[in-house]
């Protein structure tokens, strides 16, 4: 059941802009749905549409089946968000940055809910320290707990990791299967394409304005994904033999690697056949290995594909 | 209503003043005890009474309005610009609250701090003359309903602004000279004709008249005109925040 309802959403700001062409797409209740694409692709404007900070000119959005225009209180309630920037309340402590957050949702103080909050994300020994006194990676989770202080439904993590060590990177991942867990639905941009093809469910394609793609994680590797096949050679080649040509084999590695990409998803890889005919022409390997085309290079493909 | 958002709001700025007590309430004791010794000691001591009272105590609800005016705008304008400047302003948007609930909020905190500075400038003021309030609730209305309103106009401000340097712009270039110009430290009939006429353009002048005459029952404009002219303002800043949250004008792109 879709927990985020986005019909055919447009904007174009004053200066002429056209941040999103006519984008309808729905988010599932309880998933980790990742959405890439290059810079300015519209990633930052469409989250901010749903959480009221960029008014849409034309379209609609609902959250929980909420209106985020009509019905906004009910809307935003359940929705939390972790901006990409690290704005922070620099003079404030943790604790009441983060109580502050509650309160602006309309939820009464709720100590409890706050300490596990900050003791999840290791801010606990830190909740009297002044914000501007944290570490970049400290301040990105500050912001992170005030985004669940008011126990969200629907989080937005808009490049939760920028600029963020791998050891917290590992943590903040942690923590997003955690809430998935917990039953939280969680929406995250991000550069790091393996960011999303270690959490994703499902994953969306932006690009300039547009949704290009939306597919399941598993689904999309399997019908995008390449395989290679790389043969090292015993006697280096000058080039590749015409009686090869039929199979599209690229030279590499001055001459002694064989590269062969073949489809995972096709009836027959060609594998068989194109071994028979490199011993035929007596071409001898010493190794070889196969590779999986990563989710980076799928989206980089597809970016490509459509510029 | 989303009252925990308003409070919520209000606690968070009202922390920020007791934060920098020092600045807030100990900066305007000083200058009021230095006008009172300027003012109110060596040229007062000069001046004849005026309309029968003596001049330490005639300028005290002129000094009270001149901070009053100046605190409120200085508050309001930066408890709202300091979100948008910084980019925190992300929360107040994408939180449920209606744009009432914000201005009650940021424009409740403001004027309750100026309400507060007005009264310690009020007690300051008794350790240097003898404090005479013929109208003490008409004297806390004018309070209110000037903190209010110039909380407003200073919201209005923080939201126009886009720098600092425009923070400053209209509290610097145009109140404080139409406060000084308002009589605070005179009777509008103290002045020639033609200055007289130009005062009364001041919309200041009405609200000094108005708090003076709650204090000696005197005053340069009678009191209906004083009320009507202050209503009247805050009539304009509501109309002008009520605009800037339906047109989304620097909050929303």
């Amino acid at each position: 059941m879709a927990i985020i309802a986005i019909s055919n959403l447009s904007k174009v700001y004053a200066s002429g802009l056209v941040a999103l062409k006519d984008v309808t797409l729905t988010i599932e209740r309880g998933e980790i749905f990742a959405l890439l694409g290059p810079n300015g692709a519209g990633k930052s404007t469409l989250i901010n549409i749903v959480c009221g900070i960029v008014t849409p000119s034309a379209g609609t959005v609902t959250a929980d089946g909420h209106d985020i225009l009509g019905d906004y209180r009910a809307a935003r309630r359940r929705i939390g968000l972790v901006p990409q920037e690290l704005t922070t309340d620099a003079f404030e402590t943790v604790w009441n940055t983060v109580s502050f957050t509650r309160g602006l949702f309309g939820l009464r103080k709720d100590p409890a809910h706050i300490e596990r909050v900050l003791r999840d994300l290791s801010l606990w020994e830190k909740r009297d320290s002044r914000i501007m006194a944290l570490s970049g990676g400290m301040k990105r989770r500050v912001l992170i707990a005030k985004a669940l202080s008011h126990e969200p439904q629907i989080l937005f993590l808009d490049e939760p990791t920028a600029g963020v060590d791998v050891a917290l990177r590992q943590d903040m991942w942690r923590l997003v299967r955690r809430l998935r867990d917990q039953g939280v639905t969680v929406i995250l941009t991000t550069h790091y394409i393996e960011e999303a093809e270690e959490m994703a469910d499902r994953i969306g394609v932006i690009r300039r304005g547009q949704i290009i793609l939306v597919e399941g994680k598993a689904e999309l590797m399997r019908k995008l994904g390449r395989k290679q096949l790389s043969l090292q050679l015993q006697a280096p080649l000058a080039e590749v033999p015409p009686a090869l040509a039929e199979h599209g084999l690229e030279l590499a590695g001055d001459g002694h690697e064989l590269i062969y990409t073949y489809d995972t998803k096709g009836e027959r890889t060609g594998i068989t056949g194109l071994l028979t005919a490199l011993s035929t022409a007596g071409i001898r390997f010493s190794d070889l290995r196969t590779s999986q085309s990563s989710l980076e290079d799928i989206f980089v493909d597809l970016v490509k594909e459509r510029a | 209503m989303n009252w925990q958002a308003v409070g919520a709001i209000y606690g968070f700025e009202m922390a920020r003043f007791w934060r920098t007590a020092m600045q807030s309430i100990l900066a305007p004791v000083i200058s009021t005890s230095l006008y009172f010794v300027v003012f109110g000691a060596a040229i007062g001591s000069r001046v004849t009474a005026v309309d029968g009272v003596p001049y330490g105590l005639f300028i005290v609800p002129g000094l009270i309005m001149l901070s009053l005016l100046t605190q409120s705008i200085a508050n309001a304008s930066f408890g709202i610009y300091f979100p948008r400047f910084a980019g925190t302003i992300y929360e107040i948007l994408s939180a449920p609250i209606s744009p009432l609930e914000v201005v009650l909020g940021y424009v409740g905190a403001a004027a309750s701090k100026s309400i507060l500075i007005g009264l310690i400038i009020l007690a300051t003021a008794a350790l240097f003359v003898p404090l005479r309030i013929e109208h003490p609730v008409w004297m806390l209305a004018f309070l209110l309903l000037t903190a209010v309103t110039f909380s407003l106009f200073g919201f209005v401000i923080g939201l126009w602004a886009d720098g600092f340097e425009k923070l400053q712009l209209v509290p610097l270039l145009i109140v404080t000279p139409l406060t000084f110009l308002g009589g605070s430290f005179y009777a509008i009939d103290m002045l020639p004709p033609f200055w007289r006429a130009l005062s009364l353009f001041n919309p200041v002048v009405y609200l000094i008249s108005g708090f003076r005459w709650s204090f000696f029952g005197k005053a340069d404009v009678s009191l209906g005109i004083s009320l009507g002219m202050t209503c009247l303002f805050l009539t304009v800043c509501l109309g002008l925040v009520t605009w800037i949250f339906r047109t989304g004008y620097r909050l929303k792109s």
